[in-house]
């Protein structure tokens, strides 16, 4: 049997890539593609945890996340959307009409 | 010479790869095909964890639907090959070494437990990751949360459909 700190590493891992993608990727798109790893690396944890207890807890919690990140996918895909509609760019160092 | 280690090893490296495809790619095409082998990878990890359920919706609305969005948006909007400059160096160098420092941390901290997954017993074993037993957890605990999601998604449709829309 394979430990399960092995998955857990592996979730860490995942998420930190996630996580080092959100910080320097500019294009908004690739940014959403990071935080869906990072989502998904959280799905592993729970997995990892709901077998490490033999409990279908993690599993149930585990769909809920997928369910909300298609809702948050629509929605911030749309909002890329409108972006580029109005400003003509994705990157995000470009769009900054609320920084100051 | 322990063949679900010998699986787990070969799905996490791809994995690993994949993901760091999907942040190093120029193309966001290349970042979204990436990331559909990642999905691909992470529902092989899944099925190890005796998660076969969640391995399929996965696969079904993650490497489905949602990567068909994103490349349909890559698609609408035609980026093209636009001069694209990257974040300062700087800024890439903090935060490589904030997600190191944050692995640093987790690897760390999960090094120092030892889990095991559970022995599960005869009847555990039948139902253990099922359809059945998620639906059961699902339509009986866990119900208004699941009619709260479903409310969820259709907000998420309207205001899609309302923010994407030039006009109404």
């Amino acid at each position: 049997m394979v430990p399960i700190t092995y998955y857990l590493l592996l979730a860490a891992a995942l998420f930190c890539m996630g996580m080092f993608g959100v910080l320097v990727r500019t294009n908004a798109l690739v940014v959403f593609m990071c935080v869906e790893l990072m989502l998904n690396a959280v799905n592993l944890t729970f997995l990892a945890f709901a077998r490490m207890h033999g409990n279908g807890l993690g599993h149930v919690s585990a769909f809920f996340v997928i369910a909300v990140a298609a809702a948050e996918a629509a929605i911030g895909l749309a909002i890329v959307i409108a972006v580029f509609r109005s400003r003509g760019t994705v990157n995000v160092d470009d769009i900054r009409t609320m920084k100051h | 010479m322990n063949i679900e280690l010998v699986l787990f090893g070969v799905f996490a490296v791809m994995t690993l790869l994949s993901a760091g495809l999907v942040i190093t790619a120029r193309s966001p095409i290349n970042s979204a095909m990436a990331l559909v082998s990642t999905f691909f990878f992470l529902a092989g990890i899944y099925v190890l964890l005796w998660a076969h359920t969640v391995a399929v919706i996965q696969v079904l609305v993650y490497a489905g639907a949602i990567m068909v969005l994103f490349l349909f948006v890559i698609m609408l909007l035609n980026l093209g090959d636009a001069p694209h400059r990257g974040k300062p160096t700087v800024t890439r160098l903090l935060g490589g070494a904030s997600a190191a420092g944050l692995l640093a941390v987790l690897a760390v901290t999960l090094g120092r437990m030892d889990a095991q997954p559970a022995r599960l017993d005869a009847q555990g074993q039948a139902t253990f990751g099922t359809l059945a037993a998620i639906g059961q957890s699902i339509f009986t605990t866990w119900l208004l949360p699941f009619e709260a999601v479903s409310l969820l998604l259709l907000v998420a449709m309207v205001g899609a459909v309302v923010v994407a829309k030039s006009r109404i």
